[in-house]
């Protein structure tokens, strides 16, 4: 795994961290990511942060399951094994509904849960890296890749910009 | 995001971000409270009473039931009814308020889900019982006919309930999980060994960075509107098990949203049953606050006379109908040998929620307290009185009957609430109780601090940085033209 360090600024406050952004994207520095400890909302105009293509997922999954549902209730009572229960139809589609309705309720949200989990690498047993341990706690974090060259450029940013800490960190 | 200084403030006193992870992680980085040990020894009692009684029922027969052949469906339906009906809450605030972005649920949601799954799981114990043989539970399941029996009947709304519960516990239990990702991360950040490698295994490797938080509101939302006609269909299609058929008193169209109101009307009940101590226990006062407590007790009042007016209906159009079964089923229950649970069920919901009109009644504390409890009372009344009183007396008066519970009948209940509470202080003991992400999602704009931050500059415009600081603008550097958004 190759070393790569990271200048990690520190703020404490949500407004003057997307400023931070701002400025240290202005200025010609490419940032790794943004670590908040609650969704900011704005931050994806400044941050840009293409929009998630998750509800295409649960929409596809949510057809699947509908069609599941169909196929599984049209094969068992009406094809495989037709039932006379009280001489009502073989091939009751009214009756379908209400499990039509749970199973596409059931598979979108379980394709959509599981489309999160591997578009965000959430896997059981993941050691995920860490920039900053305060970034689930109370600090806002945007961490940038730097060398030899950029390392003083970026620091000074964070500072100007008002960054509470700054930081180095080699993963 | 800009919030007006009028509304009330969501998280009182002066806590800070950092205080917030502090208050919420207390619970679970300290050895529990005597209050929470003797709780959790009572409620664990109650889950081996429930586990006695189990055993006793599957290894004797339902026998040992009350049922008779009368009255062959009583005490485990109303209490599977009460139970799932507890559940409806936790979704309705999680998922229904979020689509109104009513930022209120951000403090109570996640106990009021976690309440969801164990009401869920209590309800999902009937189920089984009243098999009276738990082991051949898989022939609800649609399995080919070499498994033991037929296919399943998909026109019986009894197998529609089997993949509505279930697809909603596992929704749920989905829903929940995505939710405590950052809180579980939050937690293992500052823990340490053993601890540290539990919390990180189920934090799945969150790093709360800007890209998993756009994915996890994009989920949220999205579960959300999946979640909201979910749990009205799942109390809809509870509701199908008595009103598809042709007894009377239950053969109603009013059922569907008679039911949904009254699981809310319930659920809302346990919040506050819960929530109310868990405060207090836990110290979560400034983020579960009066203003919290008084909203819910809103929703207590709109769904309980949403039910009041229901059971007005039922009587009318039992009169209306001019069918004379129909008309004494409810004469029966008004005035047969079950008067005192309608009349319970009349007092208990349909008068102690119109109390919450009176703001001093609806912000008390004690008085919100006990009515939760005689809500909850009166709507586990209202399913024994739907279901008993429309099946003891049928057709034939020859074989009229009276339903009385057994002791395991009795223990039966009073287990599932040892085992829900069981399941309850585990989880306050061992999960973040509050969602911190989205308490401290509200602090900027919507906490008492801000609110009187702003007030004390007399300012009405948000506020906006410069050179690293964050700037209030005051009344002189609005009346400059700068921006003035409310």
């Amino acid at each position: 795994m190759s070393n790569k360090k990271y200048a990690i600024g520190l703020y404490d406050d949500q407004d003057i961290l997307l400023q931070g952004i701002k400025e240290v994207q202005n200025n010609g520095q490419m940032i790794h990511d943004v670590y908040t400890p609650h969704p900011v909302h704005g931050l994806e105009n400044v941050f840009i942060i293409p929009r998630s293509r998750l509800p295409i997922a649960a929409f596809c999954f949510g057809c699947l399951g509908i069609s599941c549902a169909f196929l599984m209730m049209w094969y068992m009572i009406t094809y495989d094994w037709p039932m006379d229960i009280g001489g009502k139809p073989n091939f009751p589609i009214v009756s379908f509904i209400p499990i039509l309705f749970e199973w596409t309720v059931l598979f979108a949200s379980f394709g959509m849960g599981l489309t999160f989990f591997l578009a965000n690498r959430l896997i059981p047993g993941s050691t995920p890296r860490i920039m900053d341990e305060r970034a689930t706690d109370d600090r806002y974090v945007i961490a940038v890749e730097v060398n030899d060259e950029n390392e003083q450029t970026v620091s000074s940013l964070f500072r100007q910009s008002g960054a509470v800490e700054v930081k180095y960190k080699t993963v | 995001m800009h919030e007006s200084i009028i509304r009330k403030p969501l998280v009182t006193g002066t806590p800070d971000m950092h205080t917030i992870t502090e208050d919420v992680c207390r619970p679970l980085e300290n050895p529990p409270s005597k209050a929470w040990w003797i709780g959790f020894s009572l409620a664990f009692a109650g889950f081996v009473l429930w586990l006695v009684s189990f055993g006793y029922t599957t290894w004797v027969g339902l026998g040992v039931w009350g049922l008779n052949k009368t009255v062959g469906w009583a005490w485990d339906i109303t209490n599977f009814v009460w139970w799932v009906g507890i559940g409806h809450a936790g979704t309705l605030i999680s998922a229904v308020l979020l689509l109104f972005r009513q930022n209120w649920r951000n403090s109570i949601n996640r106990s009021a889900e976690a309440m969801t799954i164990f009401a869920v799981i209590c309800a999902a114990t009937y189920i089984i019982a009243h098999m009276g043989r738990p082991w051949l539970a898989y022939w609800a399941f649609p399995l080919p006919n070499q498994f033991g029996s037929l296919w399943v009947n998909f026109n019986s709304p009894l197998i529609w309930d089997v993949f509505a519960i279930s697809t909603y516990f596992s929704v749920s239990c989905l829903f929940w999980f995505i939710g405590l990702l950052p809180d579980i991360a939050t937690v293992r950040d500052r823990a340490t060994g053993t601890r540290k490698q539990v919390y990180s295994f189920l934090s799945l490797g969150w790093t709360s960075s800007a890209r998993s938080w756009i994915r996890f509101e994009t989920v949220s939302l999205v579960l959300s509107g999946l979640s909201t006609p979910l749990v009205l269909s799942v109390h809809t299609i509870v509701s199908f098990d008595f009103a598809t058929s042709v007894i009377p008193g239950w053969h109603t169209t009013i059922f569907p949203p008679y039911f949904v109101a009254g699981a809310i009307f319930s659920g809302f009940a346990m919040v506050q049953t819960l929530l109310l101590v868990a405060r207090k226990v836990l110290k979560l006062e400034d983020y579960i606050t009066i203003y919290h407590i008084e909203l819910m007790n809103i929703v207590i009042l709109v769904t309980g006379s949403i039910v009041g007016v229901a059971y007005l209906t039922e009587l009318f159009m039992a009169w209306y109908s001019g069918v004379e079964y129909e008309q004494y089923a409810f004469l029966n229950r008004v005035s047969g040998p079950y008067w005192w649970a309608y009349w319970t069920m009349m007092t208990c919901n349909v008068i102690s929620p119109q109390m919450m009109w009176v703001k001093k009644l609806r912000t008390s504390i004690i008085f919100t307290f006990i009515i939760s409890i005689v809500v909850n009372i009166g709507m586990w009344f209202e399913r024994f009185v739907i279901i008993v009183t429309s099946l003891h007396r049928d057709y034939l008066p020859s074989s009229w009957a009276m339903f009385y519970p057994t002791k395991v009948d009795v223990s039966l209940f009073i287990g599932s609430i040892g085992l829900f509470f069981t399941l309850f202080l585990l989880f306050i003991r061992f999960l973040p109780s509050v969602a911190m992400a989205e308490v401290k999602l509200l602090l900027k704009h919507s906490s008492e601090e801000a609110k009187s931050k702003l007030k004390k500059h007399n300012h009405v415009a948000e506020p906006t940085v410069e050179g690293g600081k964050v700037i209030i603008a005051t009344t002189a550097t609005i009346k400059k033209g700068e921006s003035n958004e409310q």
